[in-house]
């Protein structure tokens, strides 16, 4: 019997934690990570699922679970466990009761984040086990595996996904037993030697981590079956893990590999002895050389390379590179390039959307705007132009207060999204108010986390189970802090946002400005109505163009081709009614 | 069976997502080895998107090197060009008769393509076309027409009609089922 089912390994992980008796989940949504919580939701009458604030808190969630007994899993992107990093330091200290797993997606390539960075270093780093799976069914067995090694080791455990494993889709067999695990609580015993990590206690604990290290050591080079020896041709031999191990397969299928399931600790001896059994060693890996460096500390020789593979996302082509270079025995295909004569399609704010209205005023004030991570990111791109940076969530706000101190003050504003406020942004307007700066803070409040694929937050009025949630004001928020100057804005009103915005700029007080109006995919929005450009009227002036609305297209030209009057394409337009604030020339109206 | 590579273009938006899922899906049916590999997130806002499908009996990378695409789909004429790089030579070519003006167009900072038709030609005269935007609005909902795409691809696979049904009866909810196997029958008999 098999119970076969076509899974990303987003979703097989979650289907995993159900069948190992997980029991408290939290997470805060990122891209590629956010379908795990997406689907363990579906699981709800056994797992305790929530979107928490933020990946520090959704950490510390984890960590209460497992103190408490319990099966625990957190989830989140890799520059989320840049924020989990002060809680997961300290917990591997104290060391997991109920089994901890947490999964972290890194994004190789950077497809939909603001930096590359290889998570296996943190790993090490923290000093937990690591798996990495290299597909859907590996996921599924390795969260499994993971809760197992963090109850017998008491530590707890990663698994790292990347874009490429978590948004790929592959027969998973979930077993004839596929059901939801019914693990009993550890019973929570108060003991303050092992739980709280203050110095007299922490100094034990780190002796016991060294300790643990070279035990799991010893799991992840004899116990395991994650980690392996496939026999093949010894005249060269690879070392490899993660999807990569998919990718030298596919182009490297004839030599012995020694593929690592759970690549930290490091199974030194494993490695020594599989090295020692192949004429030269290669080591294949996505991102840092960190499995490179490890080996070559042990002294063991590995073949270098000019084939540029330590960064950006492996993929079959720049391996066929690699074994051109190394064996010289394949012919890279000729490559047809992709057409440079093509216009562009970047991504783009939705037709409708609230955040473009802002982001046509300030252009138009030509404001200084610090920016944040969402879909407003969005806004820093031409024709609307109005964003000067973006590093991380919450920064929108420090790095504004920093620019001011600098002496910069040009109609300075930060600009951030309402879960992004929720994350991180709180305490950002707090350190703005107490030191005498005079930030003007703009909140983009569409109560959903839109660029992840709209997450409920403490904004939405819902759980991520569906359950009705308090609602979070954010104007109270920032009254409560003492702000003096709190202004809350429709965002589809363009006058009332340019006349307040343009006294908030100008101020010498700091202030916060709530620009509220609903992300249109997420309130079912898209049809909402039409307009149309009456040619007659339209005076090709290019105004409306300004607003970059995927709906405004090129109509007819006029002044030999120089200008283009407007036209409004129906099927993309969804009616929110921006051009028709816009146009000096009353040419745009509402039919329907 | 040898692994055959399908790679899937279009807009954020267009279905095409969806249209993969349905072709893994109905390849894990016939009981072979899958790999259906997509990105998502800020790619999806009426960006360029790209979905990979590949089936066999056995099955590694979730992607292709460049130049190893047995089949693409473009579900929008100007997308069909920006990812030849990725067909075989030989490989075979579904191209949805409509265009998306890009955000860089519409708002000219970038020219039209003036010569789309015949650069298509040059580039692929063995490409089927299909009118599924039309066929969609004759059956009364342009939604459909990832559906009617989806009918054309399987005279290109080798997957019999019937487990493609099954398929969509599987995935899609029941109240939109009968419009979008209506819609699955013409794109089929459209390009059959």
């Amino acid at each position: 019997m098999s119970n076969k089912m076509l899974l990303s390994a987003n979703e097989a992980v979650a289907y995993a934690a159900y069948k190992a008796g997980c029991k408290v989940a939290s997470a805060y949504p990122g891209t590629p990570s956010t379908e795990i919580f997406e689907t363990i939701a579906r699981f709800k009458d056994k797992i305790n699922a929530d979107w928490a604030v933020n990946e520090k808190v959704a950490l510390e969630v984890a960590i209460g679970g497992s103190m408490a007994g319990a099966r625990s899993l957190c989830a989140m992107k890799h520059v989320g466990l840049n924020v989990a990093m002060d809680p997961l330091m300290t917990y591997t200290f104290i060391g997991a009761l109920g089994g901890l797993v947490l999964v972290v997606a890194d994004d190789p390539g950077i497809h939909s984040s603001q930096n590359e960075q290889d998570t296996r270093t943190l790993a090490r780093f923290a000093r937990v086990p690591l798996f990495e799976p290299s597909n859907s069914q590996e996921a599924f067995d390795m969260i499994q595996e993971a809760y197992e090694v963090s109850e017998r080791y008491q530590v707890p455990c990663m698994v790292r996904l990347t874009t490429r494993t978590s948004h790929t889709s592959t027969v998973v067999d979930l077993g004839d037993d596929f059901g939801p695990g019914n693990v009993e609580n550890k019973p929570y015993v108060k003991d303050i030697c092992k739980i709280v990590s203050a110095p007299v206690f922490a100094r034990p604990m780190r002796y016991r981590v060294q300790k643990r290290t070279e035990e799991l050591r010893k799991y992840s080079t004899t116990e395991t079956v994650v980690n392996r020896i496939e026999e093949g041709d010894k005249s060269l031999g690879i070392i490899t893990a993660s999807v990569a191990y998919e990718y030298v397969k596919e182009v490297f299928g004839e030599y012995a590999i020694l593929k690592l399931g759970m690549s930290n600790p490091f199974p030194t001896d494993l490695v020594r002895h599989f090295c020692g059994s192949v004429d030269r060693v290669l080591v294949v890996e996505e991102l840092d050389p960190v499995m490179e460096e490890q080996v070559r500390a042990m002294g063991l020789e590995v073949v270098s390379y000019e084939t540029e593979l330590d960064m950006m996302e492996l993929n079959p082509g720049r391996l066929l590179a690699l074994r051109k270079e190394l064996l010289g025995d394949v012919e890279i295909p000729e490559a047809t390039y992709a057409d440079k004569g093509l216009p562009a399609r970047p991504p783009v704010l939705c037709s409708g959307c609230s955040h473009r209205g802002l982001f046509y005023v300030l252009s138009k004030l030509g404001a200084t705007v610090t920016g944040d991570i969402g879909c407003y990111t969005l806004g820093a791109f031409p024709p609307l132009n109005a964003m000067d940076s973006v590093i991380c969530m919450g920064a929108s706000i420090g790095t504004a207060f920093g620019m001011e101190k600098a002496g910069y003050n040009k109609r300075l504003c930060a600009v951030i999204g309402d879960s992004t406020f929720f994350h991180s942004g709180m305490t950002g307007i707090q350190n703005v108010l107490y030191n005498g700066g005079s930030v003007t803070t703009i909140v983009l409040d569409n109560r959903i986390t839109g660029m992840t694929g709209h997450q409920v937050n403490p904004g939405s009025g819902k759980t991520l189970a569906g359950d009705v949630a308090p609602v979070t004001n954010i104007g109270a928020v920032a009254r409560a802090m003492g702000y003096k100057r709190v202004e809350s804005i429709d965002a589809f009103d363009i006058d009332r946002l340019e006349n307040v915005l343009t006294a908030e700029l100008d101020s010498d007080e700091p202030s916060v400005v709530i620009v509220t109006g609903p992300c249109r995919i997420n309130a079912g929005l898209m049809q909402a109505g039409t307009f149309e450009v009456d040619p007659e009227k339209c005076k090709a002036c290019g105004g409306c163009f300004k607003l970059g609305c995927p709906a405004i297209i090129r109509g007819e030209s006029v002044a030999d081709g120089k200008r283009f009057k407007a036209h409004i394409d129906p099927v993309q337009c969804t009616g929110c009614g921006f051009c028709e604030q816009v146009c000096k020339f009353d040419a745009i109206s509402r039919i329907r | 069976m040898e692994t055959v590579n399908i790679t899937l273009v279009g807009v954020g938006g267009q279905g095409i997502l969806l249209t993969s899922d349905i072709l893994a899906k109905t390849a894990a049916l016939a009981g072979l080895d899958v790999k259906k590999s997509e990105i998502h997130g800020m790619a999806q806002r009426g960006g360029s998107v790209i979905s990979q499908v590949r089936f066999g009996d056995e099955v590694h990378s979730p992607i292709v090197h460049d130049g190893a695409s047995d089949l693409m789909v473009s579900f929008e004429r100007i997308e069909a060009l920006r990812w030849r790089h990725l067909l075989a030579p030989g490989g075979k070519i579904l191209i949805n008769n409509i265009d998306l003006a890009p955000i860089t167009v519409s708002s000219g900072q970038q020219p039209a393509v003036t010569d789309l038709q015949e650069r298509l030609d040059a580039e692929y005269p063995e490409a089927v076309f299909c009118d599924a935007m039309n066929i969609a609005k004759e059956l009364g909902n342009q939604r459909c027409m990832n559906m009617v795409i989806a009918g054309a691809l399987s005279n290109l696979t080798p997957f019999e009609e019937d487990l493609w049904k099954e398929t969509m009866k599987n995935r899609i909810p029941a109240k939109l089922l009968e419009l979008n196997l209506k819609a699955f029958d013409r794109g089929r008999a459209a390009t059959a």
